[in-house]
């Protein structure tokens, strides 16, 4: 018998049955179709996230006051409370040859208001370094000015979002607005860029740092972000920042420097985790649909007992009967998996156009893993009804008893 | 030539044996028209099984054109039940999807015939039977007479030197149950071995050599003097 002909005579046995065979097309389509979605999603969002660091600029350190190791070392003596990072601490940090560029930041809520208006704003002291760290773009006006960074100025730079709120569609560069009881001079707005890890550039005043500081009656900055010349001389400019801040506090360790490196690497360590747990997930329903395949095909081989009597008695070996019924299983299978792709690039199709933002897409190796994990649980569950349908004696299975 | 030699078929039901078979021995030539008759339970359809490797004696042996096929493997069995044994059912047995002709062109695909030799000698086996313009028809839309043809095809299509008729007309009328065993008559002046066993004394006594059996064992064993009807 040959392969072809095992086929076709497959092929005219599931169209035989056709509401089975289509309950088990869709199971296993539906199985391989949420492997493929599932792992697009999280690879979506291991994307998104590496595309929202990146965005950022690729050597960026950022410097936080307080250690926050959480292993080794003794507990801290009590009443011993870390100390501030001060503007001075990063002023420190700029004579150093691996370090190109650094900004302090300050942050805290103040209401700004304009002409009656009034409105409650994040506000971000800094220094013209920023600009480039956070690779900013201007919509009018320009940054905050190169200055000696502790002097405090009345000069400010706004998101785009503040503007529309707050000038509508007039011009606000130039104007007056008051922060609190201070009043500042808009000098620029910002380009609308969208959100830059947790802060809305659009929805934000950035002013001095210096008299951000006035402002909140404060000497602590929030934190600093660093940039490093070089891709390379990141880890430099890390152990630069430790040893200069250690000087400076009193031999104190009492900082801690986190690179961007590797907050996007333990983001994608955990994504990744995320993305193979859903794909776990998901291929359970491959191996119900496995499950489903095999119970279909038992109910067959009991059903069709006397036509695989017959098949004996014209001649057919076990092995043939074998065959036959293995490969029903497979095209079950093939073609669930094939039905399964399509569904799933329907489905992508749909999650693009309504997220055209989410960089979703389905990775090669989940196409093949589960095209491939579909074929093997098609096979391995038709194994047992079709070695049942190869073993059954062709006296009783004619009879009709 | 087949030989039987002390042939016994024991079932085991829960503790209790059966014995459906009790030391039969049995020689039939060649190119013969043998019918085995007997009471319900007698053991007709089992001997025609083992006759027919459907099913293997629990003791005894079985030679078949001289050869010893009674320690045959599965897979060897299966070979000489396609080339050499057919098979007519009380039942038919036809696969209800498949046409008349694709019914009929099963042995030959297990054969692993060629499809350019399998066509033509599906459509002749089916223009001898007088099923030409019946060949695309599924079996439920035939009729009983017209469903043992075909299986007879299916029977034929190899060209064995044996067939065998478990109560072929069983499921007949009168009419189409003559039809049917005319056409297995007519196989059997060809040279082909032919074995029917049937409830049907008339059909019975056409043979020209019959056989009754009761309890397992050949109670009876005569030949006609003149078999033609
Ligand atoms: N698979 C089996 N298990 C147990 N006993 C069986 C089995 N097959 C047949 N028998 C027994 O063997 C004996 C012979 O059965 P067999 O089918 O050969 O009878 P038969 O002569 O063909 O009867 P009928 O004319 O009713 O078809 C019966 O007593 C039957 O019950
Ligand atoms: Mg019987």
């Amino acid at each position: 018998m040959k392969a072809g002909n095992i086929f076709v005579f497959s092929m005219r046995a599931l169209s035989g049955y056709p509401a089975r065979t289509l309950l088990v097309l869709l199971a296993m389509a539906i199985g391989v179709a949420s492997v493929m979605l599932l792992t697009s999603l999280g690879e979506g969002a291991r994307r998104y996230v590496n595309r929202e660091f990146t965005s950022l600029g690729t050597h960026i350190l950022f410097v936080l006051p307080g250690r926050s190791e959480t292993t080794g070392g003794p507990p801290p003596l009590l009443g011993q409370t870390p100390r501030d990072l001060t503007l001075e601490d990063a002023l420190a940090l700029t004579r150093n040859p691996s370090i190109a560029k650094v900004g302090p930041i300050v942050v805290g809520s103040a209401p700004v208001s304009w002409n009656g208006k009034d409105r409650e704003v994040t506000i971000l002291g800094t220094t013209a370094d920023m600009f480039e760290i956070r690779q900013l773009a201007m919509g009018q006006g320009r940054f905050l000015p190169v200055q000696d960074p502790s002097i405090g100025t009345g000069v400010a730079v706004i998101g785009h979002k503040i503007k529309t709120e707050i000038f509508g569609n007039g011009s606000a560069l130039g104007e007056w607005i008051r922060i609190q009881d201070r009043r500042f001079r808009v000098i620029g707005i910002l380009a609308p860029k969208g959100q830059s890890i947790g802060l809305d550039m659009g929805d934000l005043v950035i002013i001095p740092v210096a008299s951000a500081q006035s402002l909140f009656n404060t000497s602590a900055l929030f934190r600093i972000m660093i940039e490093a010349k070089h891709r390379d001389d990141i880890q430099e400019a890390k152990e630069a920042v430790l040893k200069t801040i250690r000087e400076r506090h009193d031999g104190e360790d009492d900082i801690t420097v986190i690179t961007q490196d590797a907050i996007l690497s333990t983001f994608d360590r955990i994504l990744t985790a995320l993305t193979l747990t859903v794909a776990g997930i998901a291929a359970i329903s491959l191996a119900v649909a496995g499950i489903l395949i095999m119970n279909v095909m038992l109910i067959s081989v009991s059903q069709r007992k006397s036509e695989i009597g017959l098949l004996k008695a014209v001649g057919a070996t076990g092995s043939q009967v074998l065959r036959v019924f293995l490969t029903e299983a497979a095209i079950l299978s093939m073609t669930g998996a094939i039905l399964g792709l399509v569904l799933a690039y329907s489905g992508l199709g749909v999650i693009l156009r309504l997220f055209p933002d989410f960089p979703v897409h389905i990775p090669a190796w989940s196409v093949l893993a589960s095209v491939f994990t579909a074929q093997l649980t098609g096979i391995l569950f038709g194994v047992l009804p079709a070695r049942r349908a190869a073993a059954l004696d062709p006296v009783q299975a004619l009879s009709r008893r | 030539m087949i030989r039987l030699s002390h042939i016994h078929r024991i079932f085991k039901v829960g503790e209790e044996e059966v014995y459906a078979l009790k030391d039969v021995s049995l020689e039939l030539s060649s190119g013969d028209y043998i019918s085995v008759m007997g009471p319900s339970g007698s053991g007709k359809s089992t001997l025609l099984n083992i006759l027919g490797l459907l099913d293997r004696p629990t003791s005894g042996t079985y030679e078949f054109e001289k050869d010893d096929i009674t320690s045959l493997s599965n897979q060897d069995q299966a070979l000489v039940r396609r080339n050499r044994i057919g098979f007519v059912f009380q039942f038919f047995h036809l696969i209800p999807r498949l046409t008349a002709a694709e019914n009929v062109e099963l042995p030959l695909i297990l054969a692993g015939m060629d499809p350019r030799e399998r066509k033509p000698r599906v459509a002749e086996a089916l223009d001898v039977l007088g099923l030409k313009d019946r060949a695309k028809h599924r079996p439920d839309q035939l009729s009983g007479g017209q469903r043992q043809r075909v299986a007879i095809a299916r029977a034929t299509i190899m060209r064995p030197s044996l067939i065998l008729a478990d109560e072929p007309t069983g499921n007949l009328d009168r009419h189409s149950g003559s039809d049917v065993v005319e056409i297995l008559e007519n196989l059997n002046r060809s040279g082909i071995t032919l074995i029917i066993v049937t409830h049907d004394p008339a059909l019975g006594e056409r043979a020209r050599r019959s056989i009754v059996m009761t309890d397992g064992s050949i109670l009876a064993d005569h030949r006609q003097g003149n078999p033609s009807p």
